[in-house]
C-alpha cells in the first residue's frame, strides 16, 4: 500500500507532502478570495469574484490581483472544476452513490467510515441484502455479483484491485453488477 | 483624381479593405472626406469614448455594420472596477435614431443591458448579425427580445459573456419562421436551454454553419443536433461526456463521420477521453482545435487526438498536453499558425507541465507559425533566442512566466536578451507581452527594433523610467501600452506627451506615476482625457487632502475629440 499515484489530473498528488495517496484533504486548504496588491486592495473589483468562486489553493502563494493574466471567464470555468471535484471531500465526509441492478433505488454511503474493502462490503452486504459477502461468484440463481466503482477518469474499474486509501481518493461512485455482466469476474476484496 | 466623378472615386474606395485605410484617403481633401464617408458602410470604433455616437451616425449615414469597443483591456484581469463605464446604450440609441439600415453591430468588453438588445431588436428591421465578446449587463431576457423581433437574424454570437440567467427560455422565441440562422454561439450562457426547441432552430436552419452549445447541452442532445446538421462547419460540443456504455456513447462514435464539413472544434468542457475518439474520424479535416475549457483530458489523450490533426491551422490546449505533447504538435501540425497553450492550475504549485522546450519545439517544426500566446512556469534566454531564429515571422507573441519576475533559470540572468533577439528577428512583430524578470534594457531592444508594434504588455519589469521612455521614442506605430507593477514615474510618463495622441490609449497602474505628473500630463493635452481610477472608499474626502506627490493607483489616458466623459462614476476622475 505504498505507491504513489502520478496521477496528472489531480495536482495535489504532485505537492510533495508526507504520507500515502489519498490521505489528503483532512482540512482542504482554503484561502478568501481577497488578495493584496502591492498598493492597497480593490475591493469593488473583488465582490463580484467573491460571489463567483470559492478558491481552494495552496496558501503559500501570494496571490497578486490579475495575475496571472487568464480571462475572469476562463478562470472561472477552471476554478468550478476544480470545486466541483473536491466538494464532497469539503463536505467532511466521501459520500458516493451505490448502485445495485434491478434495486428500485440507490444508495449513498460515506467511504471514510470504513477502515478497508471488508467493511465496505460487509455494510453493502447489510444494505442489499442478498449480495454474497464470500467474494465467490456464487451459481446460486440471483446471486452473481460483482462489485465495481467509477474512477475519477470515467472509467469502471473492479473494485479491490488497488490500496484502500488509493481507491477512496478515486472512487466517484459504486455499481453493484449482477447477472451476465458478473459472471467470470471475482472481485479481489 | 478630383477631375473623376464622384462615384468613380468611390468605386475606387470600394477597394480599400481596411477602415485605416478608408480613414487615410479621408485625409486628402474635402470632396474624397466627403465621398468616402458617404460610402463607408463598416465602422469601426476603437474606443467606445473617443468618440460621441451621434458624431458617428452624422458622419456616416449609410453605416451597415459597426463594431465599438469599451474597456480597456486590462479590465479582462479583473483591473477596472465593476462600473469603470463603457455602455453599450448611447450607441444603440444613437443608431436607433440615425442609421435604420443598421445589419451588424459587434460590441467587445462593454455593458450592454436587457433594454439595449430589446431597442436592438425592435429598431434595425434588416438587422443580421449581433457579436458580443466578453460584455456583461444583460440576461437571457435580452437574449430572448433578439430572439423575437429580430427577423432574418444570421448570426447571435456570444464570446465568453456573463449573462445573467433569467431562466427565460429564450431560444424557443425563435419563432417558427426565422429560418436564416448561420451561426449561433450560445457557449458562454451557464443555463440550460430547451432542447427540444434548439433541435427544431437547428432543422429548419438549412444554412447552420456554426453552432456552439454550452455545458448544458448533453451528449444525448449533441447527437440530435448532429444528424440534423450535418453540414456543420465548426462544432462548440457541450459538456461531451457520457458513460461509455450507454447508448448515446455509441451514437456519439457514429454521429461525427457524417460531418464532413467539419473544420473547428470547440468546447469540450467535461469531455473524458473515451469520448474524444468520437473525434478521430474528422480528425483529418481540422484546422482549429480549442481544447482549453478541458481540464479532464491527461496529456497522453491529447496526444492521441492531436497525431490525426495535420490539417491544424490553430490550437488552443492546456499545458497539460506538456512538452511532450507540444512535440508531436511540432511534428504533425506543419500548418499550424496560432498556439494558445493555458494555465490549468492558476495557483499552481509549481507543476512543469510545459516549458521551454515545448515552446522551441513548435517554433522548430512549424514553419507558418505566427502568433503564439504560452503560460509556462519557466523560460530561458537559449530557449526565445531559439525561437526567434526558428519564427521571424511572427506577428503577435504573448509570453507569461507564471512566477512574475523569474529570471532565466540556467543563467539566472534576466531576459532581456531572449526578448531582444524576438524583436531583432520578428520585423511584422504587431502585439508582444513580456513577463519574468526584465531590465530597462529589453525596453531599449524593443525601442530599437519594435518598429511595427502596435500594442505592448508588461507587468512587474523595468528598473527606471528610461525604459518607458525608450518604447514611446522607439516603437513609432505604438497604438496601446498598458503597464502595471512596473518601477514608471513622472519623468517617464510627461516625456513626450504629444506621442499619447498618436496612440488609442496608455494605461498604468501601480507604477510610481503621482497626481502632480497627471495634473500636469491634463493641463499640457486638453484633448487627452485623464482618467485616475482610485477604489479606496474615501475617495471623495481624499481628493480634497490628496497632495500632488501622492501616487495614483491607476490612470487610463486616451485621445479624444468627446471631451470628459459624462457617465463616470465617483471613483474615475478625469483631470
Amino acid at each position: 500500500m505504498g505507491s504513489f499515484v502520478n496521477d496528472a489530473d489531480n495536482l495535489r498528488d504532485t505537492e510533495l507532502r508526507l504520507g500515502l495517496p489519498g490521505t489528503d484533504d483532512a482540512a482542504p486548504e482554503k484561502s478568501s478570495s481577497s488578495p493584496s496588491t502591492a498598493r492597497g486592495t480593490s475591493k469593488r473589483a473583488l465582490e463580484d469574484d467573491d460571489d463567483k468562486k470559492e478558491l481552494s489553493s495552496p496558501p503559500a502563494k501570494a496571490q497578486v490581483v490579475g495575475w496571472p493574466p487568464v480571462r475572469s471567464h476562463r478562470r472561472n470555468n477552471l476554478q468550478v472544476k476544480k470545486a466541483e471535484v473536491e466538494v464532497e471531500a469539503e463536505a467532511g465526509g466521501l459520500y458516493v452513490k451505490v448502485s445495485m441492478d434491478g434495486a428500485p433505488y440507490l444508495r449513498k454511503i460515506d467511504l471514510k467510515v470504513y477502515k478497508g474493502y471488508k467493511e465496505l462490503r460487509q455494510a453493502l452486504d447489510s444494505m442489499f441484502k442478498c449480495f454474497s459477502s464470500s467474494g465467490e461468484v456464487s451459481r446460486k440463481e440471483g446471486c452473481e455479483y460483482a462489485m465495481t466503482y467509477e474512477d475519477k477518469d470515467g472509467d469502471w474499474m473492479m473494485v479491490g484491485d488497488v490500496p484502500w486509501e488509493m481507491f477512496i481518493s478515486s472512487c466517484r461512485r459504486l455499481r453493484i453488477m449482477k447477472g451476465n455482466e458478473a459472471i467470470g469476474l471475482q472481485s479481489r476484496a | 483624381m478630383t477631375y473623376f466623378p464622384e462615384e468613380v472615386v468611390e468605386h475606387i474606395f470600394d477597394f480599400l479593405g481596411s477602415h485605416r485605410d478608408r480613414n487615410t484617403v479621408s485625409t486628402v481633401c474635402k470632396a474624397w472626406y466627403q465621398v468616402e464617408r458617404l460610402s463607408r458602410q463598416n465602422v469601426f470604433v476603437g474606443n467606445c469614448y473617443a468618440i460621441r455616437p451621434e458624431r458617428v451616425m452624422a458622419r456616416f449615414p449609410r453605416m451597415k455594420s459597426l463594431s465599438v469597443k469599451g474597456k480597456p483591456h486590462f479590465a479582462d484581469f479583473n483591473l477596472v472596477p465593476y462600473d469603470w463605464g463603457g455602455y453599450a446604450l448611447p450607441w444603440i440609441e444613437a443608431a436607433a435614431r440615425s442609421c435604420a439600415g443598421l445589419e451588424e453591430l459587434r460590441l467587445k468588453r462593454m455593458v450592454v443591458t436587457d433594454d439595449g438588445l430589446e431597442l436592438l431588436a425592435r429598431s434595425f428591421p434588416n438587422f443580421k448579425s449581433l457579436v458580443l465578446v466578453s460584455c456583461d449587463g444583460f440576461s437571457t431576457d435580452g437574449l430572448a427580445a433578439i430572439a423575437t423581433y429580430c427577423r432574418g437574424l444570421r448570426e447571435l454570437d456570444l464570446q465568453e459573456n456573463e449573462v445573467d440567467d433569467h431562466g427565460r427560455q429564450w431560444l424557443n422565441c425563435f419563432p417558427d419562421s426565422c429560418t436564416s440562422l448561420i451561426s449561433l454561439n450560445f457557449a458562454c450562457l451557464k443555463g440550460e436551454v430547451n432542447t427540444g426547441s434548439l433541435e427544431r432552430l437547428v432543422a429548419r436552419s438549412p444554412n447552420l454553419r456554426s453552432l456552439k452549445l454550452n455545458r448544458a447541452i448533453s451528449v444525448e442532445s449533441l447527437n440530435k443536433i448532429l444528424a440534423r446538421a450535418p453540414h456543420l462547419v465548426d462544432l462548440g460540443t457541450g459538456s461531451f461526456t457520457v458513460d461509455h456504455r450507454a447508448e448515446a456513447y455509441h451514437r456519439l462514435m457514429n454521429s461525427f463521420p457524417k460531418c464532413k464539413s467539419l473544420r473547428s472544434l470547440s468546447g469540450f468542457w467535461d469531455a473524458s477521453p473515451r469520448c474524444l475518439k468520437a473525434l478521430y474520424p474528422v480528425c483529418i479535416n481540422l484546422t482549429v482545435l480549442n481544447l482549453s475549457y478541458a481540464p479532464a483530458i491527461p496529456g497522453d489523450d491529447l496526444i492521441k487526438l492531436i497525431c490525426h490533426c495535420f490539417k491544424l491551422q490553430k490550437l488552443w490546449v492546456l499545458d497539460c498536453i506538456g512538452d511532450k505533447g507540444l512535440a508531436v504538435v511540432a511534428s504533425t501540425c506543419k500548418e499550424l499558425q496560432e498556439l494558445r497553450v493555458f494555465p490549468s492550475d492558476i495557483y499552481g504549485a509549481g507543476n512543469t507541465s510545459v516549458t521551454e522546450e515545448g515552446l522551441v519545439a513548435v517554433s522548430s517544426g512549424c514553419p507558418k507559425l505566427n502568433s503564439v500566446l504560452y503560460f509556462c512556469y519557466q523560460m530561458t534566454n537559449s530557449a526565445l533566442i531559439a525561437v526567434a531564429k526558428n519564427c521571424p515571422h511572427f506577428i503577435r507573441f504573448r509570453l507569461c512566466i507564471l512566477d512574475p519576475g523569474k529570471p532565466d533559470p540556467l543563467t539566472n540572468l534576466p531576459l532581456d536578451e531572449g526578448f531582444g533577439a524576438i524583436v531583432r528577428s520578428c520585423k511584422n512583430l504587431r502585439r508582444l507581452s513580456l513577463s519574468g524578470l526584465l531590465t530597462d534594457q529589453v525596453f531599449l531592444y524593443i525601442g530599437m527594433h519594435a518598429k511595427c508594434l502596435e500594442m505592448l504588455s508588461i507587468a512587474f519589469a523595468g528598473n527606471s523610467d528610461k525604459g518607458m521612455i525608450y518604447v514611446l521614442d522607439g516603437c513609432k506605430n505604438l497604438r496601446k501600452l498598458e503597464i502595471r507593477d512596473c518601477p514608471f514615474g513622472d519623468g517617464a510618463l510627461l516625456k513626450d506627451v504629444a506621442k499619447y495622441e498618436t496612440m488609442r490609449s496608455l494605461w498604468m497602474s501601480s507604477c510610481e506615476v503621482t497626481l502632480g505628473g497627471c495634473k500636469a500630463l491634463a493641463a499640457k493635452m486638453p484633448r487627452l482625457n485623464v482618467e485616475i481610477i482610485n477604489e479606496s472608499d474615501d475617495f471623495e474626502e481624499s481628493k480634497e487632502n490628496l497632495v500632488d506627490v501622492h501616487k495614483v493607483e491607476k490612470i487610463y489616458v486616451y485621445r479624444s475629440v468627446a471631451g470628459p466623459r459624462n457617465d463616470a462614476p465617483e471613483f474615475v476622475w478625469t483631470l
